[in-house]
Order: C-alpha cells, then structure tokens, then sequence
C-alpha cells in the first residue's frame, strides 16, 4: 500500500504528536473523540438553555413584549432542533464513543478515523445550522418544520434553507457513526462477550445504531425533497400543482419517532448500568430489558402517526396506530418493572450517579403515563397542540433522557477524568435539578388541559393563566441554578477531585478494571470473558453461579488491572490524521455551499473529494 | 479500500471483515433511501394536475436497452472479482474499465433521455409527476455515478499494484455496492416505467408529445 499513498496523502502532513491542539484535530482515539463529542454538546445544551430562558422569561406575564414574535418562533425552532440534534443525540455519542470499545474489550472503534470524521461533520454541522443566529435568519418554522409552512412562499428568509441544509448535514455525521458501532459491537468483542454477556449499554447502543441508520435515510428524502422545493422550485409539498404538505408529515414521524427512542435508549442503557452497580445486584432479568429494547427498536417503526391523530386520516388509521402505541408501552414498562426489581432487596447506596437514576425512572413514568393518556386519539383531540404536549415530551426528554445522562455524567466521570465530581454539591446540583424541572413542567400539564396552546409568543390577561406561567419561569431559573452548580462542580474536581483509582463505585463491568483515566491502548491484555458483570465476579469469585468458578481462574492472564508497561511497546494504537478533520469540513462547505455560494462549494467539494481520496489510500500507520 | 495490514492484523469476532459488515450496513441504510423516494413516487402516481403524463413521454423500448446494459455490468463485474480472486491482474483491470464503460453508457442514455423529456415539456418544476420523476431516477444515476468513481478508482490503484489477489475484498466491496445499484434499477424500472400509473382526470393534447 505504501506505493499508492505518496502523491495523495503527501499533500497534508501527518501529524506525530498526542498532544495539544494538533493531537486533538488529528486524534483518532475513542476516548478523546467521546471527549470532544461530550464538550461540544455541553456548549450547546448551555445554548439551547439560554434559548428556553428567553422564552420563559417572555412568557413569565401575559402580554409580554420582551422578545417580538418572529423570533419567539426562532426560539422555539432552535431550542428544540438544538436539543434534539446537538445535545441528547451527541451526548449520547460521547458515551457510545467513550465507553463502547471498554465495556466490549476493544482497544478501538472498527475504523477510527471514520469515526472522527463523524464528530467535525457533527462539530461543524452545529456551527453552521447556528450561524443563521448571526444574520439574524435563523429557522422559524419549528423543528418538525411542516410543509407548507417551510415553502419560499410562507418562509422566504434563509432560515428553513440552514435548517434543512443543517440537518442534511448532521444526519450524515449520525450514520457514519452508528455504522461503525455496528461493526464494532458486532465485530471487535473481546473473546468470550457474547451478544448475551454485553452490558445493557452497549446492547441499547446496538439498538440505537440501527434506528439511526434505517430512520436517518428516512428524514433525508424529505429534506431533500424540500431542499429541492425551495432551490429548485420542484412541487413535492406544494398544492398547487397536486403535492400533500401530509407526505411531510409522514416522512417527518416516520424519522421522528423512531428518533425518540434514538435519544432516551442510551439514557435507558446507562440507568441499566448504574443502578446494579449501587445496590450491589445483577441486573434484574438481563434479558427480558434487552428484548425488551430490541422490541422497542421494532415496535418505534409502527406508531408515527400518532402524532397525526388530529390531520384527519380517518377513524382507522387513528384506531390502529392508538393500539400500537398502547402496546408499546408494554416493553417500555417492562423495563422500569425491572428496574424497581434490581433495587429491591439490594444493598442501596444513594450516591449522585444513582440520585440521577432513581429521578430518572420517577420522572420517565410520569412521562410514560401522560403519553398514554394521548395515545388514545379521542383525548389526542383536547391535547394537540397544547401545552399538555410540552410537559410529556419534556418529562421523557428532559426527566429522562438528560437526568440519564446526568447520571452517566456523574457515574463516568472519574473514568474519563480521573478524579470524582464532588458528592456535596452533586447532591445540591440534583435536588435543584429536580425541584426546578418539576417546576418548570409540572403546571404545563394543568395550562394544556386549560387550553393554553403551545409555540404562542405571548396570551391576554384574565385567562387564569398568569400563576402557572410565573411558575414555570421561576422554575427554569431554579435549573440554571443548577447547571451552575454542576459546572462549579466541575471545577471543583479539576482543581482538587478526589483521585478516583481504578473502580471508584465497585463496579460491574470491564471498563472499571482498567486505569482511570484509560491508557491511549485501554487493554494492556484483551481480557477473556467468562460471565456477564465479569469484572464485578472476577473480584467477587464466591458469587459467581456454574461450578467453573472464578477463584481457579490465573489471575494475571485475566484482567491487567495495572498500566501493563510491559506490554505497551508491542500494542500499535492507529496513528492520527488530519484527513477526516479535513474531508468533514469540506463536506460541510460543500453542502452549506448552497447558501454559502459556490466558491465556497468549490472548495469544500474539493476538501472533501481529495481528503477522502488521501484517506482511502493512507496506511493505519506510517 | 483502507489499508490490508488492519484486516490481517486483527481477528475479529464474526471472522466477517469489519469492512464488509460496514458496506452491507451501509446498503441497508440506502434502501430505506430510495424505499422513501420509492413511495414518494408511488403515492404520486396519477395525482399530477398538470401535463404531460408518464404514458405520453415514456419510450419503454429505449430504456429497457439501457436497463439490460447496466444489469450487463453486474456480470462484468462479477468477471472483475474472479478474475483478481485468481491473481489475473489485468483481467481484473479489463472487466472493471468494461464495468466502468456500461455504467457510463448507462448514464449517457439517462442523460438523452432526460434532455428529451425536458425537450418534450417534462421538467423538475412543471407539474409533481417531473418533480418526482427526475429527482428518483436522479438520485439513482447520482450512485451509478458515484459507483463509476470508485471502480475507475479501482483501476488506477490496481495499476500501481495497490491490489494484491491477497485484497480481493477490496473489488468486492466495490461489487457489492455496483450490484445493489443494479438491483434498485430493477425496482426502479419495473415500478417506474412497466407498471402503467393510473391516468388522473386531465386533459393533455397528445400532439406535442409524439415521439
């Protein structure tokens, strides 16, 4: 191969180092890339925060005229495009990336630099979709963007063209990367990972992965469909000319459900790891949760147009899609059965990580439980579009997947960093989280069932409304106290965290058997697996179940729980390259080249072709 | 087309090369690209207000040519494939550049044909059987020629000995892809064009639209 990439890959050098900015440009390492994904998406949840105080501080009093009414529309559209896209989605990433390769005993993803080519086209995806804020257009059509609401004739501005382009543009980052977890958790198990010894997170990553890649093709047909309405004045949505703006919608929920459990899975995964670990049992029935997942992966593809009950598709399609929506609830309440049962009768310790957990399962019920109440389609009619909507999806999303991934954050913390967050002000940054989420999105369910509609800019005095409404913003206050403490936090431990060693909570699984934080190689030896939780039965032998017992098993063969110094000259790690940073951002230009101009499409077709030329013929390592 | 040491170097669990299950997750995903173009098309049909209509402008004969040309590339493609699977290098290059030829012939009759239909007064904006027309039979030449890339590619690489017998699977993966796009054809032109569409309730005069 070495023949091939001299005139190609010599054009951008290659890059030798670990270290400062050019070791992470050019890392192809899992870890740091989690890294990356995780920081990245932490900026823009702080972003998508500051975008919900600013409606909630404009819709604090009835007739409010702090923020106009174009951009209380900009507001609601990138708040919700940003959680959605730029924070669950990639945050979740940032756990797939970190912990995927540890949790499997791999030393790496299955390719690497598609993997960081992954995280620039995600990095720079958000940043585009973003700079609309900086020429004032940015998206107002709301993140489900209907047609004909996104057509040149009712949004003429720039807006829906960097929504559409933007999320064109993310999609291809999300299926890069749910390609290559596919192979790598089918692919790069260390000997004896069964499918049915995974942890539950890789087995909800697994899930995931696949929702991505089938759903994501899905939502791309009708952004190019209207990306080629509004360039090219083609008719898919219009009309006039014979198009049905409910296409849309179908294509729309056809992605967008199967999204929704794209971003509370992961969450469900890392509850899954985090609560065995703190009342010191297996998980209860292992693999009732994971078909239980994989159910849910099938059953996601067949309830989108309950979220249509109102278009008008007649008394049977409203019919059968109410049942199968009940009948996904089933696996759904399977699993915080399951869950309830792994604490019962455990030794409970209530540490932060599992504070999160339990808020978890306490909030996603009351967002299970109000969802069922708009799956039937009768009472869908007095919900739609009220605020009744706005309180379940934030229960699921905010109480479940963000409170997940709090939890996650702070279970995984010393992993990735080292050292421990702080217990004191964990436990502070928890309550006023949960008090303040409560707050904010409790008395929604009594202004939806009020009637107070949802995505208004501002409502008239006398409605009974006011209290609820003062409430709420009070409340959103209360959370960005709490983001406040949480980065405190963070400082606290970056200047003087506790060091957290190896297996700071006991753990279960193969990451904790490993430095904290993980060498550039993870494994000085590929462990060989021999149960489920193997770690946590490695160091418990007496526990374990099957007559091959653990404590025969020689210890130094099993687990390199020490740096493995030894070993590290002979493990090659895969070199960094700053090709996929390169073909990433061209394939940004390229496709943001559309608003952009096409000099600046010129030259990010250009990037891209020739960075993925290079890439092809460029060796692992040089 | 990544590098041969990563493959060797490392057992995996499946004994599946990581880029094959990639390239066959991949192709999975692209199915539910077209299938969602496919039933854009499909719920489409018969719903333009305006003219012309499939039945005017469609030549069945003609495309039916240039189809049974691109399936032909699938069997000079599998050609490519024994060939380097046996060492013969230069077959492998003299099957891939006929693969590349019938893929850029292919694209040329697509290209006539469109001309045509636009000459006829078919085009992207003029009435939503155009806009769905052209922007799925497109988005297929679009991969044809993509695919036309990478085995002129291919070409090239092998030229400079970047394809040992021991790679084969490097010309496989291209295979895989080249025939799938062959496959979605299939679909494509028996869907598209053999099946009539049902003819909406306009009237079109059929002078201007005489072949």
């Amino acid at each position: 191969m070495a023949t091939v990439t001299g005139s190609l890959a010599g054009v951008v050098p290659r890059p030798n180092t670990e270290h400062g900015l050019m070791g992470w440009l050019s890392t192809v390492d899992h870890k740091k890339i989690g890294v990356l994904y995780g920081a990245t998406s932490f900026i823009f949840f702080l972003l998508g925060g500051l975008e919900a105080i600013m409606m909630r501080l404009q819709l604090a009093a009835p007739n409010s005229n702090l923020i106009d009414p174009l951009t209380f529309n900009q507001l609601i559209t990138m708040h919700a495009t940003t959680m959605v896209f730029l924070v669950v989605m990639p945050m979740s990433a940032a756990f797939f990336n970190f912990l995927i390769p540890l949790q499997i005993g791999a030393r790496d993803v299955a390719f690497p630099r598609l993997n960081a080519f992954s995280y620039w086209v995600f990095l720079t995806g958000g940043i585009f979709i973003n700079g609309s804020w900086l020429i004032g257009q940015a998206p107002a059509a709301g993140w489900f963007g209907y047609a004909n609401l996104t057509s040149k004739t009712f949004s003429p501005d720039l807006g829906v063209d960097f929504w559409l382009l933007g999320l064109l543009i993310l999609g291809t980052s999300s299926v890069a990367a749910s390609l290559n977890f596919i192979v790598t958790i089918v692919n790069l198990r260390a000997p004896g990972m069964t499918m049915m010894r995974m942890p539950l997170f890789t087995w909800m990553t697994l899930v995931v992965a696949f929702l991505v890649i089938f759903a994501f093709p899905v939502i791309t047909i009708g952004l190019i469909e209207l990306g080629f309405d509004r360039f090219m004045g083609t008719n898919f949505f219009n009309p006039a000319k014979g198009g049905d703006p409910v296409l849309w919608q179908h294509l729309f929920w056809l992605f967008g459900h199967p999204e929704v459990y794209i971003l509370i899975l992961p969450a469900m995964g890392i509850v899954s790891e985090v609560l065995p670990t703190f009342s010191r049992k297996p998980l209860f029935g292992y693999s009732v949760v994971v078909f239980s997942g994989i159910a849910i992966g099938f059953m996601g593809w067949g309830v989108w147009a309950h979220h249509m009950f109102t278009v008008g598709m007649g008394p049977i399609a409203n019919t059968v899609f109410t049942l199968t929506t009940m009948f996904i609830a089933v696996p759904t309440g399977v699993k915080i059965f399951n869950w309830i049962g792994t604490m019962w009768g455990g030794k409970l310790t209530f540490p932060t990580p599992m504070l999160f957990s339990i808020g978890f399962i306490a909030m996603f019920i009351i967002g299970g439980l109000s969802g069922v109440t708009h799956a039937i389609s009768p009472s869908d009619y007095q919900q739609q579009d009220t605020y009744y909507i706005v309180a379940h999806f934030h229960y699921v999303l905010f109480g479940g997947a963000i409170l997940g991934l709090f939890s996650g954050i702070y279970f995984y913390w010393p992993k990735i960093t080292g050292r421990l967050l702080d217990e004191r002000i964990g436990k502070v940054h928890f309550w006023l989280m949960l008090i303040g989420f409560n707050l904010t999105f409790a008395p929604m369910h009594i202004l939806g069932m009020n009637g107070m509609p949802r995505r208004i800019y501002t409502y008239p005095a006398g409605m009974g409304w006011e209290f609820w409404n003062m409430l709420q913003t009070a409340g959103s206050l209360v959370i960005a106290v709490a983001m406040l403490a949480f980065l405190y936090n963070v400082w606290v431990s970056h200047t003087k965290g506790k060091v957290a060693g190896n297996d700071p909570w006991d753990g279960r699984t193969l990451e904790w058997s490993i430095p904290s934080p993980p060498p550039a190689y993870n494994f000085a030896t590929i462990p060989h697996v021999r149960e489920r939780d193997d770690w946590w039965f490695t160091k418990h032998p007496e526990l374990a179940h099957g007559s091959h017992g653990h404590a025969a098993a020689p210890a130094e063969a099993h687990h390199a729980t020490t740096g493995g110094h030894g070993h590290e000259e002979h493990i090659h790690m895969p070199q960094g390259s700053l090709l996929p940073l390169i073909a990433g951002v061209g394939q940004t230009l390229f496709v943001g080249g559309l608003i952009l101009g096409p000099v600046v499409m010129a030259i990010g077709g250009l990037m891209m072709v020739g960075g993925l030329y290079a890439w092809c013929s460029e060796p692992i390592n040089e | 087309m990544s590098s041969v040491s990563h493959s060797a170097e490392h057992a995996t669990t499946t004994g599946i090369d990581h880029r094959k299950l990639l390239i066959w997750a991949f192709l999975g995903s692209d199915c539910l690209f077209f299938g969602s173009l496919i039933a854009t098309y499909m719920i489409y049909r018969g719903k333009s207000i305006d003219c012309p209509l499939p039945h005017q402008i469609y030549d069945i004969p003609y495309t039916s040519i240039s189809a049974f040309v691109l399936l032909m590339s699938s069997l000079t493609m599998v050609l490519a494939l024994a060939a380097i699977q046996r060492g013969d290098h230069k077959g492998l290059r003299v099957w891939l550049v006929s693969t590349g030829m019938l893929g850029l012939v292919f694209l040329g009759g697509q290209f006539y044909e469109f001309t045509t239909f636009v000459h006829e007064g078919l085009t992207l904006s003029g009435n939503l059987f155009g806009s769905t027309f052209f922007v799925l039979t497109g988005f297929h030449g679009a991969h044809v020629t993509v695919g036309v890339m990478i085995l002129f590619s291919l070409v090239l690489v092998s030229m400079r000995g970047g394809i040992p017998a021991s790679d084969s699977l490097t010309v496989e993966l291209a295979g895989l892809y080249w025939h799938f796009v062959d496959i979605v054809w299939i679909v494509l032109f028996a869907l598209v064009y053999l099946v009539p569409s049902p003819v909406p309730n306009i009237e079109c005069a059929q002078a201007a639209v005489a072949h």
